[in-house]
C-alpha cells in the first residue's frame, strides 16, 4: 500500500514538474524581488547622495544647507523629490511627445540597469555575470541617445544646441573609460566584476589595482566625471549659458528623472572606482578578519560571522565609494567650468592616448611576466 | 542632398533680457553656426528710467537719491560725481577733512564693485564659490557704510560742499581693521584662481582689445588699462586728495580677459592701500579724538574748529541757484570713466543733466569682440568688460 503511495507521489511531482508551474512562478517572484532591492536601495542611495552633497557643497560655500527638514536637513532630498512628482507634466506645443517622453526614459533605464553588476560582498550581487564590467560599458552607450532624443524632441534651440553637446562629451569619454577597463581586465584575466575584486585580495593593501594602474586610475576619475556631467565636465547643463541645456522644457517627475539619473551615474561611478581601483569589499585590513573570525569561533557563534560579514563588507564598499563621491563634490565647487572645444580636446587628444599608452603598458608587462 | 541644405536660414538665439545669467537685463541677439558667433547685436533699453528727464525737475538735494540708483554697485562714485558738477559749477570750496572722507569711501566702494564683479564672472565661468566668499567681505563694507553713511547700499552721503555728517565714533579703527583683514583675503583669491589651468584656458587671449583699438573706441577704465594705456582719472584730474596719497596706477599689456581680470585684482590691493594711508592722514583723526581736541581747545596749536577740520564746508540751502553755465565733471569709478555734463540756467534745476556712464561705451565693442568666439566666450568676455545696465539704460 505505501508502495502505491509513493509511486503516486512521484508520478505526481513528475507531473508538476513537467508543467512547470511551481519553477516558472518562484522564478518571477525571485525576478519581481530583485527588482524591487535594486529600485529600492538605488533610490535610498540617490537620496543620501543629493543630501550630501548639498551639505558638503554648503561646507565648502560657508554656508549651512539644508537644516530645517528633518534632523540636518535629512529629509529635504525626500521633501524635493514628493514635490517634482507632484507638479504639472507639461508637453510643450510644437514638440514631438513620443521622443520627449520617452528621451528621460532612456537616459536613466541603463544606469538603473547596471546596479545589477555590482557587488557589495562575496555573494551580494544581484547577477554575477561573466562580462560584469562589459555590461556596464555597454549599457551606458545607450545614454547619448536618450539625450539626443531629449533635445530635438524639446522644439527649442537651447535644448537642441545642449542635448548635441552632451551626446558629444558622452561619446567622447566613452573610449578612454573603455580603455581604462580593458586595461584593468588583462591585470585580472576577467570581466567579471567579482572576480576583479577577488585578484586583488593577496597582498592585503598593496595588491590594490591602483597601485599597478595609477595612471588608468586617474583617466578613469576623469573620464568618468565626463560621463556624469558634473563640473568641470557641466557644460550640457551651464545654466548661465544655454539657460539648462536638453533639460530645459522638462518639468516634475521628468525632470526629476534627469536629476536622479545624473546622481545614480555619480554613485554608478564611484562604485566602479572602487571595485576596480579600490578593492571592493576586500577590507584589506589584515587582521581584523582573522580576528572577528578567532572570536566567533572561539565563542561557537558561528551564525553571527556569516552575518556580520556581509555587513563589514558592504560597509567597506560604501566608505570606499564616498571618497569618490566627496572628491567628485569638492571638485563640482572648486574647479571652474571647460569650454566645449577643450572639452572635446581633452578627451580625443589627451586621455585616448594615455588610455592607449596605458593598455599597451599593461599588455608588455603581462607578457613579459607570464614569460 | 547638397542643393537641399544650401540655402538654410542660419539659426538666431535671443539671450533674452530675462537670463540666469548675472548681467542684468541686457539682452543679446546671437547668430550662432554650430558653436561659433557669426554675429551679435546688443538690445538695451529694458531698465531705462528716465533718469536723465527727471533730473530737469529736482534741485541736486532732491536728485541725490535717484543717483545711486544708476550703478548700483558702486554707489559713491555716481554721488560723488553729481555733487562734483554743481560744485565747480559754482566754486565751492570743500575742506580738506571732507575731501579725505570722500576718498575713503570712494575706495571702499571701488572694493565692493570689484568684489562683486569677481563674483559673477567667476560664476560665468563655472566657478560657484567665489560667489559665496566675495559677500563675505562685501558684507563687512556694507556694516561700515552703514555705520557711517546710516544705509547699507543707496547712502544718501554726498552733499554740496562736503558729506552729510562725520564719521562715528571708533569708525576709523574699525576701518583700518576691515583692511588688515582684507588683505590676506585678496591674496586668498588669487591663490585660488589665478594659477588654475582651467581658469586660464578659459580666460587667456579671449575677448582681445589692442591699444589702438580700445582709445579709438572710448573705453575708460580697467577695459583700457589692461590694453596698454596708462589711464587713470586719479592721476590726470588731480581731483580731491589724491596726489598727497602715494599709489601707482595698475595696468596690463595684454588687453585679453586675463589682463582686464588682473587690472581689477591690482586695482582692489591698491584701493586697501590707499584707504591705510587716507585714514591716516585724516585731518584731525578719528571723530573722538577731534571731538576731544575741540572740547580742550589748546592755546597757540591749530584751531580744532578751522574750516579744514569740518565735514562739511558752508552748507549749501537747498536751493542753492546752479549759475548759468555748463561744463563736464569726471571722477574714475570702478567701471570706467563716469562723467556728468551740467547746463545750469541760474535756477534751482539743472537745464540738462546728461549722464556719460562707462558701461554704456564700453558694451559697444561687444559685437566686435564676439565674432568668431565660441559660444561658451559670450559670458566670460561680457563679464571682464563689467557691464551694470542701471548705468547703461539709465
Amino acid at each position: 500500500m505505501t508502495n502505491i503511495i509513493k509511486i503516486s507521489e512521484k508520478e505526481l511531482a513528475q507531473f508538476f514538474n513537467e508543467l512547470k508551474i511551481i519553477t516558472t512562478f518562484s522564478e518571477s517572484i525571485w525576478i519581481l524581488a530583485y527588482t524591487l532591492t535594486l529600485v529600492l536601495v538605488v533610490t535610498t542611495g540617490v537620496l543620501v547622495i543629493v543630501w550630501l552633497e548639498r551639505k558638503i557643497s554648503a561646507g565648502v560655500q560657508q554656508r549651512i544647507g539644508p537644516e530645517y527638514a528633518g534632523p540636518l536637513g535629512i529629509i529635504q532630498s525626500l521633501a524635493d523629490g514628493i514635490k517634482l512628482l507632484l507638479k504639472e507634466d507639461i508637453i510643450p506645443a510644437g514638440s514631438n511627445a513620443w521622443l520627449f517622453t520617452i528621451g528621460p526614459a532612456i537616459v536613466v533605464i541603463p544606469v538603473f540597469l547596471t546596479y545589477l553588476v555590482i557587488p557589495f560582498g562575496q555573494n551580494i550581487i544581484l547577477a554575477n555575470l561573466n562580462i560584469g564590467v562589459f555590461f556596464w560599458i555597454a549599457i551606458s552607450s545607450v545614454v547619448p541617445l536618450g539625450l539626443l532624443m531629449s533635445g530635438y524632441g524639446s522644439n527649442n534651440k537651447y535644448s537642441f544646441l545642449g542635448g548635441l553637446r552632451a551626446a558629444a562629451q558622452s561619446i567622447s569619454y566613452e573610449i578612454p573609460l573603455a580603455l581604462c577597463v580593458l586595461s584593468i581586465s588583462l591585470l585580472s584575466g576577467s570581466l567579471s566584476t567579482v572576480d576583479i575584486v577577488e585578484i586583488q585580495s593577496k597582498y592585503g593593501f598593496l595588491s590594490w589595482n591602483v597601485w599597478r594602474q595609477p595612471i588608468g586610475f586617474i583617466v578613469f576619475l576623469i573620464s568618468s566625471l565626463a560621463e556624469c556631467e558634473r563640473l568641470p565636465f557641466d557644460l550640457p547643463e551651464a545654466e548661465e549659458e544655454l539657460v539648462a541645456g536638453y533639460q530645459t522644457e522638462y518639468s516634475g517627475i521628468k525632470f526629476a528623472l534627469f536629476y536622479v539619473g545624473s546622481y545614480l551615474n555619480l554613485l554608478i561611478s564611484s562604485l566602479f572606482v572602487t571595485i576596480l581601483y579600490l578593492g571592493g569589499w576586500k577590507s584589506s585590513i589584515p587582521f581584523v578578519e582573522n580576528f572577528i573570525q578567532n572570536i566567533s569561533i572561539n565563542y561557537g557563534i558561528n551564525e553571527s560571522f556569516d552575518v556580520l560579514k556581509p555587513v563589514l563588507d558592504i560597509f567597506t564598499t560604501l566608505s570606499k565609494s564616498y571618497l569618490f563621491l566627496f572628491i567628485s563634490i569638492l571638485t563640482r565647487r572648486t574647479l571652474p567650468r571647460v569650454r566645449i572645444d577643450q572639452l572635446l580636446d581633452l578627451g580625443w587628444k589627451f586621455l585616448l592616448p594615455i588610455a592607449l599608452g596605458n593598455l599597451l603598458l599593461t599588455a608588455s608587462f603581462q607578457i613579459l611576466s607570464i614569460n | 542632398m547638397n542643393s537641399r541644405f544650401k540655402h538654410t536660414d542660419p539659426i538666431v538665439v535671443s539671450m533674452g533680457p530675462h537670463h540666469p545669467s548675472m548681467h542684468g537685463v541686457l539682452r543679446l541677439v546671437v547668430v550662432p553656426q554650430g558653436e561659433n558667433v557669426i554675429d551679435c547685436k546688443p538690445i538695451l533699453g529694458y531698465l531705462h528710467r528716465g533718469m536723465e528727464k527727471i533730473a530737469e525737475n529736482r534741485t541736486i538735494v532732491q536728485y541725490l537719491p535717484y543717483v545711486t540708483r544708476w550703478d548700483y554697485l558702486a554707489t559713491m562714485f555716481t554721488e560723488a560725481v553729481t555733487v562734483n558738477a554743481p560744485e565747480k559749477l559754482a566754486n565751492i570750496q570743500i575742506p580738506e577733512r571732507a575731501s579725505y572722507i570722500r576718498i575713503i569711501m570712494l575706495e571702499l566702494s571701488r572694493v565692493a564693485s570689484h568684489l562683486l564683479w569677481l563674483g559673477p564672472f567667476l560664476a560665468d565661468i563655472g566657478a560657484q564659490t567665489p560667489f559665496f566668499y566675495i559677500f563675505r567681505e562685501r558684507e563687512m563694507i556694507y556694516d561700515l557704510f552703514e555705520a557711517a553713511t546710516g544705509m547699507r547700499m543707496m547712502h544718501n552721503y554726498f552733499r554740496i560742499g562736503g558729506v552729510a555728517a562725520d564719521l562715528p565714533y571708533g569708525w576709523v579703527d574699525k576701518c583700518l581693521d576691515f583692511c588688515q583683514y582684507c588683505l590676506p583675503k585678496i591674496y586668498e583669491y588669487e591663490r585660488l584662481i589665478t594659477r588654475n589651468p582651467i581658469f586660464l584656458k578659459r580666460v587667456k587671449g579671449v575677448g582681445f582689445i589692442s591699444r589702438q583699438e580700445a582709445i579709438n573706441w572710448g573705453l575708460s577704465g580697467p577695459c583700457l588699462r589692461a590694453s596698454g594705456v596708462q589711464w587713470d582719472l586719479r592721476k590726470i584730474d588731480h581731483y580731491e586728495c589724491y596726489d598727497k596719497i602715494d599709489w601707482q596706477i595698475k595696468w596690463q599689456t595684454e588687453g585679453d580677459s586675463l589682463a582686464r581680470y588682473l587690472v581689477r585684482i591690482d586695482e582692489m590691493k591698491e584701493s586697501i592701500n590707499i584707504i591705510q594711508q587716507a585714514l591716516k592722514l585724516l585731518p584731525g583723526g578719528p571723530y573722538e579724538n577731534l571731538e576731544g581736541r575741540r572740547i580742550a581747545q589748546e592755546k597757540g596749536r591749530m584751531n580744532w574748529n578751522s574750516f579744514n577740520y569740518q565735514f562739511v564746508g558752508k552748507k549749501s540751502s537747498p536751493t542753492v541757484k546752479l549759475p548759468r553755465q555748463e561744463h563736464y565733471v569726471r571722477v574714475e569709478a570702478p567701471k570706467g570713466e563716469l562723467g556728468v555734463f551740467l547746463i545750469g540756467d541760474d535756477s534751482v534745476f539743472p537745464w540738462r543733466f546728461k549722464i556719460r556712464p562707462p558701461g554704456f561705451a564700453n558694451l559697444q565693442i561687444l559685437p566686435q569682440l564676439l565674432k568668431g568666439m565660441k559660444l561658451a566666450d559670450i559670458m566670460t568676455i561680457l563679464g571682464s568688460i563689467d557691464i551694470i545696465m542701471g548705468e547703461v539704460d539709465r
